[in-house]
């Protein structure tokens, strides 16, 4: 039993949800809630994208592509089509992991700067689309977008949506520990160490690389159905090629392959211009200085480094 | 007959890496190949593992059409190997690398991985314990938990074989294991791959080393600009002039 | 030729010029050092308003953009030297957040000093429209494209007939080797970004005054640049040249007959068809890999 709970996996998703349970107590206003809620959904998103850079060693810089198919659509299908939000939710999701898999297939034969460009390529394209289709979707104005509710009773106030999302993240944060640990993880984190040799082993590389792109569309999406129906209000920026860049920011800034640094990650890159809206103007500047910085000197990532740093000091 | 190629080539622009190669390996031998640097040796290899796609010419395994397969189908097909250099997996342990190597035996569906189903857990044991007993079979127990890029060299080779034999190939291709090796870890290689072949897998060896081919193969193969120009076993290969001439140069 | 068609060309041939210049900035830096330069449309916007700003000052026009083309050189030997130099042998990740939080950084400062104002700047010669047979031309699109035809042949003489630019491709095209050979591999990456630079800073000025200037200038126009080296062929530099200018022709074409809200889209389904079919573009070199 001991070692059950000693274990990382364990230790780690205890210690987040017992994390997520006390944070309310500082917590002292709406704000700050918004703030925590804001971060949850970061970091769902990044723990799949996580899966994808991290474990799989892939590249995307248009997961804002997927994050807005999840917001428009379910904002759409129920604020348009009169559908329940949690049915839209799920329609929204399950479009974006089949555009996922249509698209993916064949830029997942690219590496490196090529594969960044062809995901930068797609996720400029959903977003004008998005701001184009202005009758659909509101255009750059943006769009209203139905509250959620769950078996009737519609989820609203700050309380109700920070404990549904830490809950979710729980979720999240567990599904993705429980793939990494398992043989498909391992052929994951296999294909990335050496393509070649994960093929030589019988690895299809390519229907596993799509795999992780598929199930990390699919995290994106979920967290923007969420922060759409959260919101009450959807508007294209959270589509932006700027919104990929914070995306993967956030995860490659935690330290890849780890899921706790993603979310870490998250937590830190969020909560950062929040801090930083007292200095509105220099909210850029600073922003992009510390992304440079920490690249630059912590290129493993703020988790990874941190632990080293811990370990050589014993 | 496990393994048969006929007029197996492979063209580069406009240059032939290897031309109309026939070869027949015997289930169950050690068969080398071996020939002068640039006579195509890692380039059928890389044919022999669907790396890369003939030009012209046929493999077959065991009956079993592959040419133009992906090369995870070579691998799911029975053929193993290793590489000239090795690639391991440098961001896992060495018990993890050879865990990776089960791949094939360990079916693991999404939804078993994503919601930890029971047996997976038992699945995963036995993986560990058969990763754990190929780590002892190559001698690299006590570097299980070693990330991989903490080991030498010789370790790395050793770790990538164990790895090939984790998928239990039927062929097992190996690319110059003994590059880069001191004459002790050869003659450990040399040890291996006889252990290999009593028990039943059939090695491939590409290799410069002409006292381990000699002493290890029951056949060789001798390939030169690309094509194959003498088979039989070590004793005459090493008196073919034809492979004298090759390896050493015309008499003047 | 119909009037329209003949105008729909020759508007996409000024900005064709225009994204054929920032295009051979990326494939430049791409060679000398396989790093994309998120950073390239930051030059551009560089370019453009520092050049309203040294005019602001009291300069003329030509000292102005020679300032600001000054200025943007500088900014990208900074940024070589700074940010990617000591990241050389992180992976792409990695480098690709530097040079994007490059950009971002510099795009931080430009709002700063300058405002989120639109800027314009004077055309060189004036306004008039010239008349060329059933279509008019602005004198600016002349500039554009004249001074680009200049600088492409000036750059194709550089690489070819001098030393030192064929000691850059040959670092381009191995750079152990050119190493070996006695070439300060170092010195060509900083002249690789600080010509990019120009490059870009002086298409900034050139486009300035047909489509304003502004703190943002430079994004959507960097992403474009890459969509034609892309198409071109990442580094290569007629490549660019002719991604740059089949991409504006395209574009100003599509806007034309097809839709001009989806102006913008066109450029990335170009970049994305490319990608997908034929990932070394019209001119660029197919490498094969060796295990």
């Amino acid at each position: 039993m001991l070692t059950w709970l000693a274990s990382a996996r364990t230790g780690g998703l205890l210690a987040l949800a017992a994390a997520l349970a006390a944070l309310p107590l500082a917590l002292v206003n709406n704000y700050y809630y918004e703030v925590a809620i804001l971060v949850g959904l970061n970091a769902i998103v990044c723990v799949g994208l996580n899966l994808l850079i991290g474990y799989a060693g892939q590249i995307s810089l248009g997961h804002a592509g997927f994050f807005g198919i999840g917001a428009y659509g379910s904002a759409i299908l129920a604020a348009r089509y009169g559908w329940p939000p949690l049915a839209a939710l799920a329609a929204a999701a399950g479009a974006a992991a089949l555009l996922a898999f249509a698209v993916g297939r064949p830029i997942l034969r690219l590496k490196g700067h090529y594969l960044a460009m062809a995901t930068l390529g797609f996720g400029i394209i959903v977003s004008i689309v998005i701001a184009t289709e202005d009758r659909m979707t509101g255009g750059p104005d943006g769009m209203s977008v139905p509250p959620l509710a769950l078996f009737g009773y519609a989820v609203s106030g700050e309380r109700t949506w920070y404990w549904l999302v830490s809950a979710l993240l729980v979720a999240a944060v567990w599904l993705a520990l429980n793939l990494i640990e398992s043989p498909r993880g391992r052929a994951l984190r296999a294909l990335h160490g050496s393509e070649v040799a994960a093929e030589a082993i019988g690895i299809d590389s390519a229907r596993h690389k799509l795999g992780a792109f598929v199930m990390s569309a699919v995290y994106a999406a979920a967290a923007g159905a969420l922060t759409a129906h959260y919101a009450g209000f959807i508007t294209p920026s959270k589509v932006s090629f700027q919104h990929s860049i914070e995306l993967v920011t956030m995860v490659v800034f935690g330290g890849m392959a780890s899921t706790f640094g993603a979310v870490i990650g998250a937590a830190i890159l969020t909560t950062l211009p929040q801090l930083l809206t007292a200095f509105r103007e220099y909210e850029m500047l600073v922003f992009g200085a510390v992304m440079m910085l920490t690249m630059i000197f912590m290129p493993r990532g703020f988790v990874p480094t941190l632990r080293k740093a811990l370990a050589s000091k014993n | 007959m496990l393994l048969r190629t006929e007029k197996l080539s492979k063209r580069f622009g406009g240059v032939d890496a290897v031309k109309a190669v026939d070869l027949e390996i015997e289930s169950g031998a050690v068969f080398s190949i071996i020939g002068p640097n640039g006579a195509g040796k890692t380039t059928l290899l890389n044919l022999l593992t669907g790396i890369y796609r003939p030009s012209a010419g046929r493999i077959v395994l065991e009956g079993r059409e592959l040419n133009g397969a992906a090369p995870y189908h070579f691998a799911a097909a029975g053929i193993g190997r290793t590489f000239q250099t090795p690639q391991i997996f440098l961001n896992m342990s060495a018990l993890e690398n050879v865990m990776a190597g089960r791949y094939l035996h360990e079916p693991c569906g999404l939804w078993t991985a994503l919601l930890r189903l029971p047996g997976l857990a038992r699945a995963e044991r036995a993986c560990r314990d058969e990763a754990a007993r190929l780590l002892a079979f190559v001698g690299l127990e006590e570097w299980a938990g070693t990330p991989a890029e903490g080991m030498p060299y010789g370790a790395l080779k050793r770790l990538e074989l164990a790895r090939a034999l984790a998928s239990q190939p039927k062929l097992l291709l190996l690319d110059e294991p003994a590059a880069g090796l001191n004459p002790i870890e050869t003659l450990e290689i040399d040890r291996l791959i006889q252990r290999l072949s009593a028990r039943g897998v059939t090695v491939v060896l590409v290799e410069h080393n002409m006292k381990l081919v000699m002493g290890v193969s029951q056949r060789v193969l001798v390939l030169d600009y690309g094509r194959k120009i003498a088979v039989g076993d070590p004793e005459t290969i090493s008196r073919d002039a034809r492979v004298i001439e090759a390896y050493l140069g015309a008499a003047a | 030729m119909s009037a329209q068609l003949t105008q729909y060309l020759l508007s996409g041939l000024t900005v064709g010029a225009i994204y054929a210049l920032v295009a051979l900035g990326f494939s430049m830096i791409y060679n000398a050092s396989h790093v994309i330069n998120f950073a390239q449309g930051e030059f551009v916007m560089i370019g453009g308003m520092a050049t309203v700003w040294f005019i602001g000052m009291g300069l003329p026009l030509p000292l102005a953009a020679l300032a600001a083309i000054g200025a943007a050189t500088l900014v990208g030997l900074l940024l070589e030297k700074l940010a990617v130099e000591p990241a050389r042998n992180a992976p792409v990740v990695t480098l690709i957040i530097i040079t994007i939080g490059a950009s971002i950084l510099l795009r931080g400062i430009a709002s700063v000093i300058w405002e989120k104002k639109i800027h314009a700047l004077p055309a060189f010669s004036g306004e008039q429209p010239i008349v060329l047979g059933s279509a008019t031309l602005t004198p600016q699109s002349l500039w554009v494209i004249g001074v680009a035809a200049a600088v492409v042949a000036a750059l194709w003489w550089f690489f070819n007939r001098t030393l030192a630019g064929k000691a850059m491709l040959a670092t381009s095209h191995n750079r152990l080797a050119a190493e070996l050979a006695g070439i300060g591999v170092r010195r060509v990456l900083l002249v690789s970004f600080g010509l990019s630079a120009a490059l870009g800073a002086l298409a900034g000025i050139l486009i300035a005054p047909i489509t304003f200037t502004s703190w943002d200038v430079g994004v959507m126009l960097g992403l474009k640049g890459f969509a034609a080296a892309i198409l071109g062929g990442l580094g290569s530099g007629p490549g660019a040249v002719a991604g740059g200018l089949a991409l504006g022709m395209i574009e100003s074409l599509g806007a034309g007959y097809v839709s001009s809200a989806y102006k913008d889209v066109i450029a990335f389904l170009i970049m994305l068809a490319v990608l997908m079919f034929r990932p070394s573009g019209l001119l660029g070199r197919r490498t094969a890999e060796r295990v």
